[in-house]
């Protein structure tokens, strides 16, 4: 009974070693966001997506999917489609998208974008090479693949002369700035979040920001990589009120998103949890990762508001789009 | 109760695993969002004493740990709990699930 482990995660490492993605998305799906915003291909500094924006839409289909065998028999049925998916790449199937779901995430992704060149940063995209990191198969212990991968994207960068990648997500980050220095020999690529570019170098407000929120931290980004600040002072110095749970920083409290995948209902009820911690203090709640941002909107109830902080930062610091 | 003496060098072979630091206080298990009472203590107990079967039987507490860190930011021993829950996922995906 349960969502048979040794089948699912067998798939995410397969994929990870024969398709470079625990979850493989097309070219395009990957890529498609940054349509119309001329980023320069490559360069020393590069933004990093790691795919785990793009990939948000498909993990939540697939959750879908695997929640509707936690109470049954299926060891069989999986250990087929893992057969078979070791033939045919079976994510499209398994995690179907629409267009219109993945557009919410890529609008996240380009905002990052508008907000780091409107800081003045200087920066180029690997398209094609923007080669999803491994944190699923690294948190899985899916060792022999994640390492092997971790290989492979070092050499990429290597090949490319990346000596410094922006990336957009906790995951991502301490995939690349905390594992891969341990699991790579010689893999030294300066790793810094996109929060801690901008708050080094906040962007002017143009539209300060009239609203009380509270921030979720992810457990990622505050307790494995130490970045608290700079979603506070981006937020503040945007003219947003902060209130906060007891439950913040170091401290905080998981959205629940890392059991999604084998244990929906856990998963459920963890999200539930923080939900009510957060909407204590404000029904505007800011995430800043993309499964945080999932898994708490999958909890929260209509008058509760799950943003990404990218959405506020835009309104505090780019002007108004053009209708 | 079976033990394996060789089997907390086993998962030493994973990575680290630094139970030894325990000094099983409990923090970690009030604090787990999980509920789970064997989360994290008792699993690394089992696994000090080589009670191997007892691991064995535990794949979903192992499996469903979030690796939140939320245990380990206030464990009193610096016990690396989310990097030893990973170290028995390593252990079991090799050795009995096969992946
Ligand atoms: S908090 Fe640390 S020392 Fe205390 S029981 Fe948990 S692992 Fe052991
Ligand atoms: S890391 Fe795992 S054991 Fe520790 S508090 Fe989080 S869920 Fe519980």
């Amino acid at each position: 009974m349960g969502i048979p482990i040794a089948s699912t995660l067998g798939m995410l490492g397969d994929n990870l070693t024969k398709r470079k993605s625990a979850l493989p998305l097309a070219g395009r799906v990957v890529t498609a966001w940054a349509d119309g915003l001329d980023l320069p291909h490559g360069g020393k500094t590069v933004i990093y997506t790691g795919q785990m924006w793009q990939m948000v839409p498909a993990i939540n289909a697939m959750g879908h999917q695997l929640a509707q065998y936690e109470e049954k028999e299926a060891d069989g049925m999986f250990r087929m489609v893992r057969r078979l998916n070791r033939l045919v790449n079976l994510t499209s199937f398994l995690a179907r998208t629409t267009a219109a779901e993945r557009e919410v995430y890529y609008e996240r992704l380009r905002n990052i974008a508008r907000l780091l060149k409107a800081a003045g940063v200087k920066f180029g995209y690997l398209y094609e090479d923007d080669w999803y990191a491994g944190a699923l198969a690294y948190d899985e212990g899916l060792d022999p693949a994640f390492r092997a991968h971790a290989q492979r994207v070092a050499e990429m960068l290597k090949r490319h002369g990346v000596e410094r990648l922006i990336t957009v997500d906790p995951h991502t980050t301490n995939m690349l700035r905390s594992i891969y220095p341990k699991v790579v020999p010689g893999f030294h690529v300066k790793v810094t979040s996109y929060l801690e570019v901008l708050a080094e170098h906040p962007p002017k407000t143009v539209r300060p920001l009239d609203s009380t929120v509270t921030l979720h931290d992810s457990c990622v980004y505050a307790r494995y990589e130490g970045v608290i600040e700079p979603p506070r002072e981006l937020l503040m110095h945007g003219g947003a009120k902060l209130v906060q749970p007891d439950l913040e920083k170091g401290l905080t409290f998981c959205c629940g998103g890392p059991a999604e995948t084998l244990f929906p209902t856990k998963s459920g009820k963890i999200a539930a949890q923080r939900i009510e911690q957060l909407k204590a203090c404000s029904p505007n709640v800011v995430t800043a990762c993309p499964l945080c941002l999932a898994s708490l909107s999958r909890a929260a109830p209509k008058d509760v508001h799950v943003r990404d902080i990218s959405d506020y930062l835009v309104k505090a610091y780019l002007p108004a789009a053009k209708a | 109760m079976k033990v394996d003496p060789d089997f907390l060098d086993t998962l030493r072979l994973g990575g680290e695993f630094n139970a030894r630091q325990c000094i099983n206080c409990g923090t970690c298990t009030a604090l787990c969002p999980l509920g789970m009472e064997i989360m994290p203590r008792k699993l690394f107990r089992y696994a000090l004493l080589g009670n191997k079967e007892a691991v064995l039987k535990s794949t979903e507490p192992i499996y469903s740990c979030l690796l939140c860190k939320m245990c380990e930011a206030n464990c009193p021993g610096g016990v690396h709990i989310a990097e030893n829950v990973r170290a028995l996922r390593s252990y079991l995906n090799a050795e009995v699930l096969e992946v």
